[in-house]
């Protein structure tokens, strides 16, 4: 059998479907379950990965494969698979992930052995597994939000995996209702586009809810000029960000991403909210044709507050797994201030920046989903060894968990956008778009290039800042509590999953001139384009601007030459200091009898100048009781609470909430329980129906 | 256009050579405006063999990521200095990186430092670690805009294009638009190197250290490595400075003649701004800690009413 993406992407999602089964079928034998349900998913997700670069590599010439999964049983509805470039980028970023954390759940899921049932953990997983790539390769909307539906409640159930726990319960519930509000705002989109191309095409059948169908919109000029376009724009943004996390309508996933299991945790804060920016992605680029200006701007402004909101947030958490959440927010935004821009690009008619910025938005979009990935399996480790998700419980684990400190370090650096990994590639990408877009309007609203870049530059450098506390407080130091002081390396699975992501982020980071090929066909489609070749110089060491004058830069060479500068220090100590010897000994404590960890800094302490600095923002609060016998300076027991407002929720939630209820008690006066009340409100109903008809 | 060997050695030399006795320069300087007598300006290179000598002595907290921070400020130092032009138009390693690389370098300069500090457990590390983070923090919007602001005329990145643009004509310093990013611009560089009115590099009370907090616990080589990487640091701010908002005398090639010339306009114009800053430091107080981001915001207005200046007059 040849191996080509039509033979592997049937392999896969059989082997997700085996997954499934097979963690149903061993629901008493937990050993068996986790082997077999979590091994079935690692092979499919590597067949899948493999299947998904091979068709980005094949050129944009290349025939694209489309799949008829079921026969159509019911009208209308049509199971079919099509795996164009885009795709197979999502699909790439859904079977990578998968892989790892399949790898990475073996381990993981012996935590559960005893307490929950693994079998329904496997099958949930691989259901959602499933449901993603799905999603992300479905052809027609009426499959699409058939799979995102499954997607979103195995998602849910997943979620709930630990529901012994109200807050497990109360986080699940939320994401449940927020993830179905944007359902809705989905499905009216694409009733609208429906409705469009049904009377471009002059019948309603299967090709007017065909993804082709809505692509073949973008020529419409009647359309093109239509409200019902803006309001499938609006609609879309809504839906889809709800599932991307974008301020503000981002509260469900703070309190949902923490609750779930870690390997859940970070499939979900790696790439089901992916599955929004994919979603965006291919209505803004590929069915609602040229953009307007407001378009541009509404997206680029959305993604800039995401970023800072996101990682201002992230730093007042001092809950590790919050902490990754939050940041997952700041990512989403990065990565929507790419497109926005290029949003902006297309309507002044420049696709090449459009062209460049789309670039740096989706190679953030895979980048994030690497780092966080990474980050999310780290916390989990730290989880599985300490029991506790509370960072002012940790400390010292790098001595005791090497390895896993190691990783957690390559993908703090990365989240920073610090050289020579990654993270730092795509927003170097990002400020270039930026940058060169000042010059595409004569309109004050250029402005927000800059601006935006610089707010970008605020977000990375807090972003610094958390990770310096995300990692120096877990990892370094002294052990806060006698649970961290106890733990141990993770299992080997746990740390190959993890290693796989290094180096990934490594790939990434260090040859992103090899990378921005894959993403060639990519552009093609959705802007016209292919400019990895314009990208790149020195065969392929460096990474240039669109205009080679507009900037370049080598994170292989900086590497390469820092690894040569290494030798000066070396040289130094040749020549001064064979001689010197090095001593393990206390730390400075004051004339203390030592230090204890109770004198460290904290993770609230930590970040305590930037929550006074932006103090408007959190409404930082905090209560202090002491007790004591001659003077306030010696407590004998002391109490300490500190609260920081979340705005969003205290100001647009709870209203909201409350208003929804107050709403549905007045509406309880209809539903009275007498019977012929409601007959009569069926008929009346009828009646306005029929009315409506003629 | 390729990266230059010789250039490169030449520039890494200078850097290393010349960063310690700037701070030398800007110590005796101080002294003297304050009247006393002050160290010797050579001092700083004396202090450097005398840590390279010593033997060290390492916290029994701390992991591997405290031994590893000196080497990773030294080099991205070093790097980031390659980047910029000092005596020449074209920077040895402009092609590898311009403003952004060398921003990004500078951050994980600043990220392992302040691990470094957080990690032998001690209360002062932690204090000095977060209050560098945080400074760094808001003076990072400031420094992009304002170096956006100077990109955006030029349309690169690149501090070679930026200098060699600012050569033409048409380009002064008394521009509103360049004078208003050059003040943001000091007000960053004196934020970034930990100078007074932000930071007090001389002060020996933990309470109120910033960079120095970090430190503490650093001897021998590692200790050494931390300084010199802090000077080389300094010295790359200030050409920056001093190269893109007066950029006389650099050499266009590499005859010894324009290579000496422009050897001693860069001394010059390093010396020169060091007086600014010394004149700064010494009329100035140490401000609150709070007060800082008063300061560093003023620093970014300056820099957004230079953007839209540039905005209006073009």
């Amino acid at each position: 059998m040849d191996i080509t993406p039509t033979t592997l992407l049937p392999l896969t999602l059989m082997g997700y479907v085996l997954g499934c089964a097979a963690g149903l079928l061993f629901l008493r034998h937990e050993k068996l379950a986790n082997f077999c349900s979590f091994g079935c998913g690692t092979v499919a997700a590597l067949c899948g990965a493999v299947a998904c670069v091979m068709s980005l590599t094949a050129g944009s010439t290349a025939a694209v494969l489309q799949l008829q999964l079921l026969p159509t049983l019911i009208p209308y509805v049509q199971f079919t698979v099509r795996l164009d470039p885009l795709s197979a980028f999502f699909g790439l970023i859904v079977s990578l992930l998968g892989f790892a954390l399949s790898l990475y759940s073996l381990g993981y899921a012996c935590g559960f052995y005893g307490r929950k049932n693994v079998g329904v953990l496997g099958a949930f997983f691989n259901l959602m597994l499933l449901a993603t790539t799905l999603v992300v390769m479905a052809d027609n909307a009426f499959f699409f939000l058939m799979v995102w539906e499954i997607m979103a409640l195995s998602a849910y159930c997943l979620v709930s995996f630990e529901h012994e726990k109200p807050e497990t319960r109360s986080a699940g519930v939320l994401y449940f209702v927020m993830s179905h509000i944007g359902t809705g705002c989905i499905m009216l989109g694409f009733l609208l586009l429906f409705q469009a191309s049904g009377r471009v095409l002059g019948n309603y059948g299967p090709d007017a809810y065909s993804f082709a169908g809505f692509h073949a919109l973008t020529g419409n000029v009647s359309w093109l000029s239509s409200g019902s376009r803006d309001a499938a724009f609006l609609l879309f943004l809504i839906g889809f960000g709800i599932k991307a996390g974008i301020v503000p309508l981002h509260t469900w996933l703070p309190a949902a991403h923490p609750v779930a299991p870690s390997n859940v945790s970070a499939f979900m804060s790696g790439v089901l909210i992916k599955t929004g920016i994919y979603g965006l992605t291919r209505v803004f680029f590929y069915f609602l044709g040229t953009p307007p200006m407001w378009w541009g701007v509404t997206v680029l402004a959305i993604g800039t507050v995401s970023a800072v909101l996101g990682v201002l947030y992230a730093l007042m958490q001092h809950d590790l797994k919050r902490l990754l959440a939050y940041h997952s927010i700041e990512n989403i935004g990065i990565i929507l201030m790419g497109f926005g821009a290029s949003l902006m690009f297309l309507h002044t008619n420049h696709p090449l920046l459009a062209t460049l910025a789309l670039i740096a938005g989706l190679y953030h979009t895979i980048n994030h989903a690497v780092f966080k990935g990474l980050l999310f399996l780290g916390a989990g480790a730290v989880l599985h060894a300490t029991h506790t998700r509370d960072m002012e419980q940790m400390g010292g684990l790098a001595k005791r968990m090497p390895q896993t400190a190691f990783f957690f370090l390559v993908g703090a650096v990365a989240i920073s956008a610090l050289p020579p990994l990654n993270g730092f590639v795509s927003e170097w990408l990002t400020y270039q778009s930026l940058l060169q877009g000042f010059g595409t309007t004569d309109s004050l609203l250029r402005l927000m290039f800059p601006i935006g870049g610089a707010l970008l530059a605020l977000t990375s450098a807090l972003a610094a800042a958390c990770f310096v506390k995300a990692f120096g407080i877990t990892f370094l130091a002294q052990p806060r509590s006698e649970a961290a002081a106890q733990a141990h390396e993770a299992p080997l699975t746990m740390l190959l999953a993890q290693a796989v992501l290094v180096a990934a982020c490594v790939f990434l980071g260090l040859f992103p001139t090899v990378f921005l090929q894959v993403l060639d066909p990519l552009t093609q489609q959705l802007t016209g384009l292919q400019i990895s070749q314009q990208l790149t110089l020195a065969n392929g060491l460096v990474l240039s601007g669109v205009n080679q004058n507009g900037g370049t830069v080598s994170t292989l060479g900086i590497t390469l030459l820092g690894l040569c500068l290494l030798s000066i220090p070396f040289v130094l100590w040749l020549v001064f200091a064979r001689r010197a010897k090095t001593r393990i000994g206390p730390t400075w404590d004051c004339g203390l009898k030592g230090l204890t960890p109770r004198m460290e800094y904290t993770a609230t302490g930590f970040s305590k100048p930037i929550r006074m600095i932006f103090k408007a923002l959190f409404r930082p609060r905090r209560e202090v009781q002491r007790e004591y016998d001659f003077s306030p300076y010696f407590t004998t027991s002391i109490r300490f609470e500190a609260h920081v407002e979340e705005v969003f929720e205290t100001r647009i939630y709870r209203p909201l909430n409350r208003w929804v209820l107050w709403a549905s008690r007045r509406m309880r006066a209809l539903q009275a329980g007498s019977l012929q009340a409601y007959l009569i409100y069926i008929f009346i109903t009828l009646l306005l129906l029929l009315l409506f008809a003629l | 256009m390729n990266p230059n060997l010789s250039a490169i050695v030449l520039q890494t030399a200078l850097l290393l050579a010349l960063a310690p006795l700037i701070s030398g320069c800007i110590r005796n300087w101080k002294a003297r405006l304050q009247n006393r007598r002050g160290p010797r300006v050579v001092q700083p290179y004396f202090d450097l063999i005398k840590f390279l000598r010593k033997d060290m002595v390492i916290s029994e907290h701390a992991s591997w990521v405290f031994s590893a921070a000196p080497y990773v400020v030294f080099i991205t130092a070093l790097l980031v200095g390659l980047m910029v032009p000092m005596v020449t138009t074209q920077a040895p390693l402009s092609l590898f990186g311009g403003v952004l690389a060398v921003v990004g370098l500078l951050a994980l300069g600043r990220f392992f430092m302040a691990l470094g500090g957080l990690d032998p457990a001690s209360a002062f590390g932690g204090m000095g670690s977060s209050r560098e983070m945080t400074i760094a923090a808001i003076a990072e919007p400031a420094l992009m805009l304002a170096i956006f602001t100077v990109a955006i005329t030029v349309g690169s990145t690149d501090f070679s294009h930026m200098v060699a643009a600012a050569q033409q004509s048409g380009w002064d310093l008394l521009n509103p638009a360049h004078l208003m990013a050059f003040v943001a611009l000091f007000v960053v560089l004196l934020a970034e190197t930990g100078r007074i009115p932000i930071d007090n590099p001389a002060t020996h009370l933990e309470l109120t250290m910033i960079h120095e907090a970090m430190l503490l616990e650093y001897s021998g080589r590692h200790l050494a490595l931390m300084e010199w990487g802090a000077s080389i640091k300094q010295l790359v701010l200030m050409a920056i400075l001093v190269n893109i908002f007066l950029p006389v005398g650099l050499a266009d090639d590499g005859s010894a003649a324009a290579l000496g010339l422009g050897l001693a306009v860069f001394l010059g114009k390093i010396l020169l701004l060091s007086a600014a800053v010394v004149l700064v430091e010494t009329v100035n107080a140490k401000l609150r800690l709070f007060r800082v981001p008063d300061l560093l915001s003023a620093a970014f207005v300056l820099a957004t009413m230079a953007l839209l200046s540039t905005f209006i007059f073009h």
